[in-house]
């Protein structure tokens, strides 16, 4: 299997979100939300990390 | 003025309510709570560590082996090796049917590499909350 960063990065964020939201909240109403939330943080740190290596990088 | 609680220390319950939950929670991931009657939790969680474990197969990531060096070096080699073998079955399996892929440089192992040590810690958060729901400290 070969996947970009950007593949295994966003695979990573979603397996993991998925589990996050699972094993921290009691009910399937709060693991939705904090799954969501895990996943949309994961793909704001990638997109801002690429973004300042980018620009870091000249 | 925000009065901070103090965190009552529960006592750990009688061994024999949840050490089989967390015991079948390595073995099998999910499994505990198969055990505990919450099936859909189980089976998703079943479902989304199994993919991890099987893409970073896929990405041919390289399992790691217990090392003495220097502190760096006992530290990543041990700690992966104990984030590999808490996949339970998953990592027995691979490693009986003669999976052994040596390190190499490139980015795609070193996804796999890492999605094999996530899929063993991701278990071991599976198995603590098997043991939490069998301790009756949450749902």
């Amino acid at each position: 299997m070969n996947l970009s960063h950007f593949e295994a990065a966003f695979l990573f964020a979603l397996f993991v979100s998925v589990v996050m939201g699972i094993v921290t909240k009691n009910t399937d109403r709060d693991r939705l939300h904090y799954g969501v939330y895990t996943f949309v943080c994961f793909i704001v740190a990638l997109f801002g990390l690429g973004w300042l290596m980018y620009l870091g990088h000249g | 003025m925000a009065v901070k609680e103090k965190e009552v220390k529960q006592p750990l319950p009688p061994l024999g309510t949840w050490a089989p939950a967390v015991a079948l929670s390595w073995l099998v991931p999910g499994g505990g709570h198969f055990l505990l009657k919450r099936t859909g939790r189980g089976a998703l969680l079943l479902a989304v560590i199994t993919a991890t474990f099987l893409c970073g197969l896929m990405m041919r990531g390289a399992m790691f082996q217990p090392q003495r060096g220097d502190l760096l070096t006992t530290l990543i080699n041990t700690g992966g090796f104990v984030g590999d073998v808490a996949s339970g079955i998953l990592y027995l399996l691979s490693v009986w049917l003669g999976y052994n892929q040596v390190d190499t440089a490139g980015p795609v192992h070193d996804y796999g590499t890492k999605f094999l040590v996530t899929a063993g810690l991701l278990n071991i958060l599976a198995m603590v909350d098997a043991f939490e729901i069998a301790a009756g400290r949450k749902e």
